[in-house]
């Protein structure tokens, strides 16, 4: 959290008179503009943004748009290997990036709560930056509210986004055939952990880091390299697990996984076991399964792995048709059982 | 109270040693709750492994 | 994980499927206690590497679903007081009371933390000296050391804003009143791994002589089931009944005898009330009156009249082994994890829960 701070050195707001997010600055007035002036508008600095218009004006070299939008509230704000700022653009991002789009603007939206550090924001507003210039997008427009103390957690960001679909592919459940094989773009678990491990104050002396991060050059990639993609789905809340069921629903297919091909990191392995949580529930902020033509899973592997993202892409299983609507899992001992939703967020167990 | 750090796979946590008062660097032990409750003994951990093998070699007795 | 993965090794099963396959010349019943095997059962579903005519009954040791639902009630009377930081293990949350649950007093702005062990319960009083804590002090003999050393280390330090709401069972009382019915349907058991680490397995050699039954003490990993099973189905085709102890490396005759001393030194033998089953005698553990500061049953005086909501759950039975949860006309449709009617639906380690989730295809 040190690297944090030392971002910090470089905040241009006149620290002194503003070292917390007061109502003023969300009143339109002349805290309003200097936290736009000081703060947003040069981290994010763009052309788009230059314009200083109410909304951004922008060219688009295409005839297919995705559009998507979310927003994010994490608690805590700053977690290892990431912060609600990182999250909310590799989020948006990544949802475009499912639809088989190239992510090209974000819009962004803040909700300040009274008392806001000013370093703080500060360090989430650098983070979306960061994350946004490894992403290639840019943040072109946005807004700024603040409420009063105790009626928000910190801080909470929606964004918004547009991409661009150059391809012909069509990217959906619904295109999932049996025979299609799944590959899942990394190890799971790390983003949950990383959250509940800072939240819960369970002691643990080694850090897990989230795995927050932008999958759309993985995704530009597969495309690039011809792979027939069918669907894909970042693994968010509900994990592997929850992602993979409800795509077996909207396709009505059956789709079969082993558990011995599904990385999972130990650090990850152990946080699970001492708190009685399957990672195949624990949730993810940079990984992805893809549905591919069979016989375009090997290379499609290949194509992963090249990059440092995907250095663990595996192939998990496959598509059969039936039993409908279900994930059946292989266990580590050579046993099949079904997978199952899970009904809210996973509890630490005890024994 | 005696406390240590254990790891589990890969990562460690602070685990109370009070009813393992025996217990060494590089023990393994089985923890519940917090609290350490018995120091895994290896050699008996391997146990397992010989009853299954011994097993398998009285059905197969040409492959042992 | 060393000596964690070398147990859940499909080549290793296979083999002692493969064992117990061959040794098995009539149907036979078997009950595991614990939870935590009835979890590792359903999620590498085990039953299918045995034999149809190897019939496993799950047991009652899932201390969350044993929990009387008179607790569950006070535990929520309790957590919605102001001034209470009330602290528990996670799967107790959706544990249903007679009305709510501790998740809905939370949800109404109760102070519920989640605690990975009774000590950071402790250390939650420390820090808050100006609130009451309240600890839900559930369990076996496994946790009953940690729970101990928690009310021990409170009374030693002074630190009196703390109370422990207990609801400490323990098993070989369990074990005879299922063996006692005239419904008992099981021939031998698996004891539970953890239970035995505690206390050691001398309390069982009685009740195996006097009921002629196999009892094999057996860790939790799929090998150790497996091994457990096998080594039961021997004895019973070989007309033996015996104490034997597969979870050597972790359990010892005589168990842990530092962890039974601040058990004896805190808690003494008391009836209680398993959920669904109804009071044994001598099944459980309460606060030793030289403790009695430390119950939040004295610091909370509240008359509960609790009522299970519905007629139809018959978890009792599950828990006696006399009915499997998919016997249950509930299970599945009115009663599901999102809505439990009860408590064996709710925590991972309960077997309507567990069958649910971990369905074999
Ligand atoms: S399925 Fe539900 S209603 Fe039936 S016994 Fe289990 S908990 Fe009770």
């Amino acid at each position: 959290m040190n690297k944090n701070n030392e971002d910090f050195s470089n905040c241009p707001l006149p620290i002194d008179s503003s070292s917390f997010i007061t109502l003023a600055h969300g009143g339109g007035g002349k805290l309003t503009h200097q936290l736009i002036e000081k703060l947003f508008r040069p981290a994010f600095n763009n052309s788009e943004l230059e314009t200083q218009h109410d909304g951004a004006v922008i060219n688009i070299p295409s005839e297919k748009l995705a559009l998507t939008t979310d927003s994010y509230v994490v608690r805590p704000l700053i977690f290892p290997g990431g912060n609600i700022g990182s999250l909310a653009v590799n989020g948006t991002v990544n949802d475009l990036a499912m639809c088989g789009a190239q992510p090209l603007y974000l819009t962004a939206a803040f909700i300040l709560e009274e008392g806001l550090p000013m370093e703080l924001l500060w360090t989430i507003v650098q983070a979306m930056k960061r994350s946004a210039d490894h992403a290639g997008v840019k943040i072109i427009t946005g807004d700024t509210k603040v409420v009063d103390k105790g009626k928000g957690d910190g801080i909470f960001i929606n964004t918004s986004g547009v991409g661009v679909i150059e391809h012909s592919l069509k990217i959906h459940p619904k295109s999932i055939q049996p025979g299609d094989v799944v590959l899942l773009s990394g190890d799971i678990g790390r983003h949950g952990i990383a959250i509940m491990a800072a939240r819960e104050g369970l002691g643990f002396q080694d850090q897990v880091e989230s795995d927050c991060a932008a999958v759309s050059h993985l995704v530009q990639n597969l495309i690039n390299a011809g792979i027939e993609i069918h669907c894909m789905r970042d693994l968010t809340r509900g994990g592997l697990a929850t992602a993979l069921i409800e795509m077996a629903q909207t396709s009505a297919v059956s789709i079969n996984i082993i558990e011995s091909e599904i990385p999972v990191r130990e650090d990850v392995k152990g946080a699970c076991e001492i708190l009685g949580l399957d990672p195949f529930y624990v949730a993810n902020e940079g990984r992805f399964v893809v549905f591919v033509k069979a016989d375009h899973a090997k290379y499609a592997m290949e194509v992963m792995r090249k990059d440092e993202l995907g250095s663990q892409a595996s192939i998990i299983g496959t598509v059969m048709e039936a039993p409908k609507e279900t994930v059946i899992l292989k266990t580590q001992i050579g046993t099949s059982r079904i997978l199952d939703m899970l009904s809210g967020e996973q509890l630490p167990r005890i024994c | 109270m005696r406390i240590g750090q254990v790891g589990f796979g890969g990562i460690s946590k602070e685990i109370n040693l009070a009813y393992v008062p025996e217990a060494k660097v590089g023990n393994y032990v089985i923890v519940h709750v917090g609290f350490a409750i018995s120091i895994l003994n290896e050699e008996e951990a391997h146990r397992v492994f010989e009853t299954l093998h011994e097993l398998n070699a009285m059905d197969n007795p040409d492959l042992s | 994980m060393k000596y964690v993965d070398e147990y859940r090794n499909s080549k290793e099963a296979e083999l002692f499927a493969n064992a117990i396959r061959k040794s098995t010349t009539r149907p036979w019943t078997l009950m595991e206690i614990c939870g935590g095997q009835t979890h590792s059962i359903a999620k590498y579903s085990l039953q299918d590497l045995l034999p149809e005519t190897i019939s496993l009954l799950h047991g009652p040791g899932c201390p969350v679903c044993v929990t009387p639902i008179n607790l569950i009630d006070k535990a929520v009377h309790i957590a919605a007081q102001p001034n209470v930081i009330f602290c528990s293990f996670g799967d107790m949350l959706r544990v249903p009371g007679s009305k709510e649950n501790l998740l809905t007093v939370k949800s109404k702005g109760g102070d519920l933390r989640i605690v990975y062990s009774p000590l950071d319960a402790l250390k939650i009083a420390q820090d808050n000296p100006q609130k009451e804590v309240v600890f839900f002090a559930i369990g076996f003999e496994t946790t009953a050391p940690a729970n101990a050393m928690a009310i021990y280390k409170a009374k030693l330090d002074d630190i009196n804003n703390i109370s422990f709401l207990v609801s400490q069972v323990i098993v070989p009382p369990a074990i005879r009143s299922i063996l006692g019915s005239s419904e008992n349907r099981v021939q031998g058991f698996l004891a539970a791994g953890h239970v035995c680490t505690v206390m050691g397995y001398q309390e069982y050699e009685p009740i195996s002589q006097q009921y002629r039954i196999p009892i094999v003490v057996t860790g939790f990993e799929p090998l150790d089931i497996l091994q457990g099973i096998y080594l039961c189905v021997k004895q019973l085709e070989e007309g033996r009944a015996e104490v034997e102890n597969q979870y050597s490396r972790s359990v010892r005759k005589e168990g842990n005898l530092s962890a039974q001393k601040i058990i004896q030194e805190v808690f003494q033998i008391v009836a209680r009330h398993w959920r669904g089953i109804g009071e044994i005698a001598q099944s459980g553990l309460g606060l030793r009156e030289a403790y009695a500061q430390f119950d939040a049953e004295n610091k909370f005086p509240h008359e509960v009249h609790s009522q299970e909501r519905s007629t139809e759950c018959i978890s009792g039975l599950v828990l006696q082994g006399i009915k499997k949860p998919n016997e249950c006309q509930a299970f599945g449709k009115s009663c599901t994890p999102e809505s439990p009617l009860g408590a064996t639906m709710v925590s991972t380690e309960g077997a309507c829960a567990a069958y649910y989730r971990y369905q074999s295809v």
